[in-house]
Protein backbone atom coordinates (compact mmCIF):
# COMPACT_ATOMS: atom_id res chain seq x y z
CA UNK A 1 0.00 0.00 0.00
CA UNK A 2 3.03 2.05 0.95
CA UNK A 3 4.66 1.68 -2.46
CA UNK A 4 1.29 2.51 -4.49
CA UNK A 5 1.12 6.00 -2.56
CA UNK A 6 5.06 6.19 -2.74
CA UNK A 7 4.65 5.91 -7.24
CA UNK A 8 1.87 7.58 -7.11
CA UNK A 9 3.61 10.53 -5.20
CA UNK A 10 6.23 10.30 -8.10
CA UNK A 11 3.91 10.47 -10.61
CA UNK A 12 1.89 13.51 -9.17
CA UNK A 13 5.88 15.26 -9.32
CA UNK A 14 6.45 14.35 -12.53
CA UNK A 15 3.74 15.79 -14.41
CA UNK A 16 3.81 19.52 -14.72
CA UNK A 17 0.24 20.66 -13.93
CA UNK A 18 -0.78 22.86 -16.20
CA UNK A 19 -2.74 26.00 -14.98
CA UNK A 20 -2.76 28.35 -17.43
CA UNK A 21 -5.93 28.72 -18.94
CA UNK A 22 -5.95 30.83 -22.22
CA UNK A 23 -6.12 28.80 -25.39
CA UNK A 24 -3.52 30.37 -27.56
CA UNK A 25 -3.80 29.85 -31.20
CA UNK A 26 0.94 29.57 -32.57
CA UNK A 27 1.62 30.19 -35.95
CA UNK A 28 3.82 26.94 -35.36
CA UNK A 29 4.56 24.06 -33.53
CA UNK A 30 8.11 25.77 -32.86
CA UNK A 31 6.58 28.69 -31.43
CA UNK A 32 4.39 26.71 -29.22
CA UNK A 33 7.18 24.85 -27.93
CA UNK A 34 9.26 28.28 -27.53
CA UNK A 35 6.18 29.78 -25.39
CA UNK A 36 6.03 26.56 -23.46
CA UNK A 37 9.24 26.24 -22.49
CA UNK A 38 9.50 30.31 -21.49
CA UNK A 39 6.12 29.78 -19.68
CA UNK A 40 7.89 26.65 -17.55
CA UNK A 41 11.25 28.20 -16.96
CA UNK A 42 10.00 32.05 -15.70
CA UNK A 43 9.21 32.41 -12.25
CA UNK A 44 6.19 34.05 -11.11
CA UNK A 45 6.87 36.91 -9.06
CA UNK A 46 3.54 37.21 -7.05
CA UNK A 47 3.47 33.13 -5.66
CA UNK A 48 7.45 33.10 -5.77
CA UNK A 49 7.04 29.32 -5.87
CA UNK A 50 5.50 28.76 -9.12
CA UNK A 51 6.10 29.26 -12.60
CA UNK A 52 4.33 31.01 -14.97
CA UNK A 53 2.55 27.71 -16.14
CA UNK A 54 1.44 26.86 -13.13
CA UNK A 55 -0.04 29.93 -11.52
CA UNK A 56 -2.80 31.71 -11.88
CA UNK A 57 -2.05 34.89 -10.61
CA UNK A 58 -3.41 37.98 -12.37
CA UNK A 59 0.49 38.71 -13.34
CA UNK A 60 1.21 35.27 -14.14
CA UNK A 61 -1.22 35.85 -16.54
CA UNK A 62 -0.09 39.26 -17.82
CA UNK A 63 3.27 37.96 -18.06
CA UNK A 64 1.67 34.56 -20.19
CA UNK A 65 0.28 37.26 -22.44
CA UNK A 66 3.57 39.49 -23.06
CA UNK A 67 5.47 36.40 -23.64
CA UNK A 68 2.98 35.11 -26.14
CA UNK A 69 2.99 38.74 -28.15
CA UNK A 70 6.36 38.61 -28.22
CA UNK A 71 6.79 35.58 -29.53
CA UNK A 72 4.03 36.31 -31.92
CA UNK A 73 5.91 39.49 -33.00
CA UNK A 74 8.69 37.10 -34.04
CA UNK A 75 10.79 37.87 -31.12
CA UNK A 76 13.28 35.15 -30.20
CA UNK A 77 12.94 33.29 -26.77
CA UNK A 78 16.09 35.26 -25.65
CA UNK A 79 14.78 38.49 -26.72
CA UNK A 80 11.68 37.45 -24.28
CA UNK A 81 14.20 36.43 -21.69
CA UNK A 82 15.84 39.68 -21.55
CA UNK A 83 12.75 41.48 -21.67
CA UNK A 84 11.76 39.82 -18.63
CA UNK A 85 15.17 39.74 -16.98
CA UNK A 86 15.39 43.97 -17.64
CA UNK A 87 11.99 44.59 -15.27
CA UNK A 88 12.22 42.04 -12.74
CA UNK A 89 15.62 40.81 -12.31
CA UNK A 90 17.23 37.54 -12.36
CA UNK A 91 14.61 36.59 -10.35
CA UNK A 92 12.34 35.41 -12.50
CA UNK A 93 14.71 32.73 -13.80
CA UNK A 94 14.43 29.61 -12.62
CA UNK A 95 17.70 28.64 -14.58
CA UNK A 96 19.93 31.36 -13.46
CA UNK A 97 22.30 32.48 -16.02
CA UNK A 98 25.96 31.49 -15.81
CA UNK A 99 27.76 34.90 -14.66
CA UNK A 100 30.15 36.43 -12.04
CA UNK A 101 27.34 36.57 -9.57
CA UNK A 102 26.48 32.98 -10.17
CA UNK A 103 29.37 31.41 -10.54
CA UNK A 104 28.84 29.64 -6.84
CA UNK A 105 25.45 29.03 -7.33
CA UNK A 106 26.68 26.67 -10.40
CA UNK A 107 29.78 25.52 -9.43
CA UNK A 108 29.35 25.50 -5.60
CA UNK A 109 27.82 21.91 -6.25
CA UNK A 110 30.81 20.59 -7.48
CA UNK A 111 33.35 22.20 -5.33
CA UNK A 112 31.63 20.73 -2.09
CA UNK A 113 31.83 17.21 -3.94
CA UNK A 114 35.34 17.55 -4.63
CA UNK A 115 36.13 18.56 -1.13
CA UNK A 116 34.44 15.52 0.13
CA UNK A 117 36.34 13.18 -2.42
CA UNK A 118 39.64 15.00 -1.70
CA UNK A 119 38.10 13.79 2.02
CA UNK A 120 37.45 10.29 1.17
CA UNK A 121 40.49 9.40 -0.80
CA UNK A 122 42.47 10.98 2.00
CA UNK A 123 40.72 8.79 4.72
CA UNK A 124 40.36 5.53 2.65
CA UNK A 125 44.62 6.02 1.93
CA UNK A 126 44.83 6.13 5.55
CA UNK A 127 42.78 3.35 6.54
CA UNK A 128 44.61 1.24 3.92
CA UNK A 129 47.58 1.37 6.21
CA UNK A 130 46.58 0.62 9.10
CA UNK A 131 49.42 1.88 11.95
CA UNK A 132 50.92 -1.53 13.64
CA UNK A 133 52.74 -1.69 16.80
CA UNK A 134 55.81 -3.61 15.61
CA UNK A 135 56.40 -4.94 19.36
CA UNK A 136 52.86 -6.52 18.69
CA UNK A 137 53.94 -8.22 15.42
CA UNK A 138 56.57 -9.96 16.84
CA UNK A 139 55.16 -11.17 19.84
CA UNK A 140 52.12 -12.50 17.58
CA UNK A 141 54.81 -14.13 15.49
CA UNK A 142 56.41 -15.57 18.31
CA UNK A 143 52.86 -17.00 19.60
CA UNK A 144 52.36 -18.45 15.86
CA UNK A 145 55.58 -20.12 15.70
CA UNK A 146 55.89 -21.54 18.98
CA UNK A 147 52.13 -23.45 18.56
CA UNK A 148 53.42 -24.43 15.09
CA UNK A 149 56.58 -26.08 16.70
CA UNK A 150 54.40 -27.22 19.16
CA UNK A 151 52.17 -29.69 16.62
CA UNK B 1 39.26 16.81 21.21
CA UNK B 2 40.39 17.93 17.96
CA UNK B 3 38.53 16.21 16.22
CA UNK B 4 35.51 17.92 17.63
CA UNK B 5 36.50 21.62 16.41
CA UNK B 6 36.06 20.85 12.82
CA UNK B 7 32.54 19.67 12.96
CA UNK B 8 31.74 22.35 15.63
CA UNK B 9 32.67 25.30 13.71
CA UNK B 10 30.76 23.75 10.83
CA UNK B 11 27.48 23.64 12.76
CA UNK B 12 28.04 27.73 13.81
CA UNK B 13 28.81 28.35 10.11
CA UNK B 14 25.61 26.63 9.03
CA UNK B 15 23.28 28.29 12.52
CA UNK B 16 24.81 31.40 11.33
CA UNK B 17 23.81 31.16 7.69
CA UNK B 18 20.73 29.80 8.49
CA UNK B 19 20.14 32.53 10.92
CA UNK B 20 21.27 35.24 8.41
CA UNK B 21 18.52 33.60 6.16
CA UNK B 22 15.71 33.51 8.04
CA UNK B 23 16.28 37.65 8.55
CA UNK B 24 16.06 37.92 4.94
CA UNK B 25 12.60 38.45 3.11
CA UNK B 26 11.86 35.65 0.49
CA UNK B 27 9.25 37.62 -0.97
CA UNK B 28 11.46 40.74 -1.36
CA UNK B 29 12.73 41.17 -5.29
CA UNK B 30 15.33 43.44 -5.36
CA UNK B 31 14.76 46.18 -8.34
CA UNK B 32 16.89 45.99 -11.09
CA UNK B 33 15.67 49.61 -12.26
CA UNK B 34 17.66 51.95 -9.76
CA UNK B 35 19.75 54.13 -11.44
CA UNK B 36 18.15 53.50 -14.77
CA UNK B 37 15.92 55.51 -16.49
CA UNK B 38 11.98 55.62 -15.42
CA UNK B 39 10.39 53.60 -18.04
CA UNK B 40 8.44 55.77 -20.36
CA UNK B 41 5.03 55.80 -20.40
CA UNK B 42 2.36 58.10 -21.58
CA UNK B 43 -1.04 58.05 -19.88
CA UNK B 44 -4.63 59.06 -19.79
CA UNK B 45 -5.36 60.65 -16.24
CA UNK B 46 -8.34 59.22 -14.51
CA UNK B 47 -9.49 62.65 -13.20
CA UNK B 48 -9.39 64.11 -16.86
CA UNK B 49 -9.44 60.98 -19.37
CA UNK B 50 -8.49 63.50 -22.36
CA UNK B 51 -5.46 64.33 -21.29
CA UNK B 52 -2.69 62.44 -20.42
CA UNK B 53 0.80 62.51 -18.56
CA UNK B 54 3.85 61.20 -19.94
CA UNK B 55 7.55 60.69 -17.71
CA UNK B 56 8.98 63.06 -20.03
CA UNK B 57 6.56 66.02 -18.73
CA UNK B 58 8.65 65.51 -15.35
CA UNK B 59 11.57 66.04 -16.59
CA UNK B 60 13.60 68.65 -14.08
CA UNK B 61 11.88 67.89 -11.72
CA UNK B 62 11.58 65.22 -8.06
CA UNK B 63 8.83 63.13 -8.30
CA UNK B 64 7.07 60.65 -6.84
CA UNK B 65 5.23 57.36 -8.38
CA UNK B 66 2.99 55.39 -6.41
CA UNK B 67 1.28 52.17 -7.91
CA UNK B 68 -2.23 52.25 -6.49
CA UNK B 69 -5.23 50.32 -6.66
CA UNK B 70 -9.01 50.37 -4.95
CA UNK B 71 -8.77 46.92 -5.10
CA UNK B 72 -5.88 46.80 -3.13
CA UNK B 73 -5.56 46.79 0.74
CA UNK B 74 -2.17 48.01 1.62
CA UNK B 75 -2.81 50.87 -0.20
CA UNK B 76 -5.51 51.46 2.05
CA UNK B 77 -3.23 51.44 4.87
CA UNK B 78 -0.76 53.37 3.52
CA UNK B 79 -2.79 56.09 2.36
CA UNK B 80 -2.59 58.19 5.29
CA UNK B 81 1.26 57.97 4.41
CA UNK B 82 1.05 58.84 1.31
CA UNK B 83 -1.01 62.00 1.98
CA UNK B 84 1.28 63.20 4.81
CA UNK B 85 4.22 63.05 2.55
CA UNK B 86 2.18 64.76 -0.59
CA UNK B 87 1.33 67.71 2.47
CA UNK B 88 4.63 68.37 2.77
CA UNK B 89 4.81 69.59 -0.61
CA UNK B 90 8.41 68.72 -1.36
CA UNK B 91 7.89 66.53 -4.62
CA UNK B 92 4.97 66.03 -7.03
CA UNK B 93 3.09 62.74 -5.75
CA UNK B 94 1.60 60.75 -9.24
CA UNK B 95 -0.14 58.08 -8.89
CA UNK B 96 -0.24 54.69 -11.04
CA UNK B 97 -3.54 53.27 -10.94
CA UNK B 98 -2.86 49.89 -11.85
CA UNK B 99 -5.18 47.69 -12.67
CA UNK B 100 -8.34 49.39 -11.47
CA UNK B 101 -11.90 50.06 -12.54
CA UNK B 102 -11.66 54.20 -13.32
CA UNK B 103 -15.26 54.14 -11.52
CA UNK B 104 -14.06 52.43 -8.43
CA UNK B 105 -10.81 54.18 -8.47
CA UNK B 106 -12.46 57.84 -8.55
CA UNK B 107 -14.69 56.67 -5.76
CA UNK B 108 -11.88 55.01 -3.58
CA UNK B 109 -10.06 58.94 -3.57
CA UNK B 110 -13.35 60.45 -3.46
CA UNK B 111 -13.91 58.35 -0.30
CA UNK B 112 -10.45 58.21 1.37
CA UNK B 113 -9.16 61.99 -0.03
CA UNK B 114 -6.83 62.04 -3.04
CA UNK B 115 -3.12 62.86 -2.13
CA UNK B 116 -2.02 63.01 -5.68
CA UNK B 117 -1.10 65.67 -8.16
CA UNK B 118 -2.95 63.50 -10.63
CA UNK B 119 -3.36 59.37 -11.01
CA UNK B 120 -2.46 57.53 -14.61
CA UNK B 121 -4.44 55.11 -15.81
CA UNK B 122 -2.80 51.84 -16.52
CA UNK B 123 -5.96 49.34 -17.31
CA UNK B 124 -4.26 46.88 -18.15
CA UNK B 125 -0.96 46.86 -16.35
CA UNK B 126 1.90 46.76 -19.30
CA UNK B 127 3.46 50.33 -17.37
CA UNK B 128 3.44 48.46 -14.32
CA UNK B 129 5.32 45.54 -16.31
CA UNK B 130 7.78 47.68 -17.85
CA UNK B 131 8.17 49.41 -14.08
CA UNK B 132 8.74 46.03 -12.32
CA UNK B 133 5.85 46.09 -10.40
CA UNK B 134 4.85 43.14 -8.77
CA UNK B 135 2.70 43.87 -5.89
CA UNK B 136 0.34 46.52 -5.32
CA UNK B 137 1.25 49.15 -3.12
CA UNK B 138 4.94 49.92 -4.68
CA UNK B 139 6.77 53.67 -4.52
CA UNK B 140 9.33 54.94 -6.93
CA UNK B 141 11.47 57.86 -6.19
CA UNK B 142 12.31 59.77 -9.72
CA UNK B 143 15.25 62.09 -9.83
CA UNK B 144 14.98 65.85 -11.99
CA UNK B 145 16.95 63.34 -14.62
CA UNK B 146 14.14 60.63 -15.12
CA UNK B 147 16.68 58.47 -13.19
CA UNK B 148 14.62 55.87 -10.54
CA UNK B 149 16.24 56.73 -7.39
CA UNK B 150 14.78 54.02 -5.02
CA UNK B 151 11.83 52.39 -4.80
CA UNK B 152 10.27 50.31 -2.11
CA UNK B 153 7.86 47.45 -2.45
CA UNK B 154 4.70 47.22 0.27
CA UNK B 155 2.73 49.71 2.05
CA UNK B 156 4.81 52.63 3.15
CA UNK B 157 5.03 53.08 6.77
CA UNK B 158 5.25 56.33 9.20
CA UNK B 159 9.35 54.89 9.35
CA UNK B 160 9.88 53.59 5.99
CA UNK B 161 9.46 57.29 4.87
CA UNK B 162 11.13 58.83 7.54
CA UNK B 163 14.41 56.32 7.52
CA UNK B 164 14.59 55.57 3.63
CA UNK B 165 12.22 57.50 1.38
CA UNK B 166 12.41 61.26 3.31
CA UNK B 167 16.72 60.29 2.67
CA UNK B 168 16.80 59.68 -0.73
CA UNK B 169 14.71 63.22 -1.29
CA UNK B 170 16.97 65.02 0.73
CA UNK B 171 19.51 64.28 -0.79
CA UNK B 172 18.09 64.74 -4.43
CA UNK B 173 16.24 68.06 -3.39
CA UNK B 174 19.92 69.24 -1.97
Amino acid sequence: MKIVFLVFCLFGWMAPVQASIEAYQFESAEMEADYNQLVNELRCLVCQNQNLAGSDADLARDLRRETYDMLNEGKSQQQVIDFMVERYGDFVLYRPQFKSTTYLLWLGPFLLLLCVLVLLVRRLLTAAKPEVDAEAVARAKQILDSKESNQ
Amino acid sequence: MNRFILPLLGFILMVGLLGYGLRLDPKLVPSVLIDKKAPAFSLAMLEQPSRQLATGDMIGQVWILNVWASWCVSCRAEHEVITALANRNLVTVVGLNYKDEPADAERWLQQFGNPYATSVIDRDGRVGIDWGVYGVPETFVIGADGMIKYKHIGPVTHESLEQKIMPVLEELLG
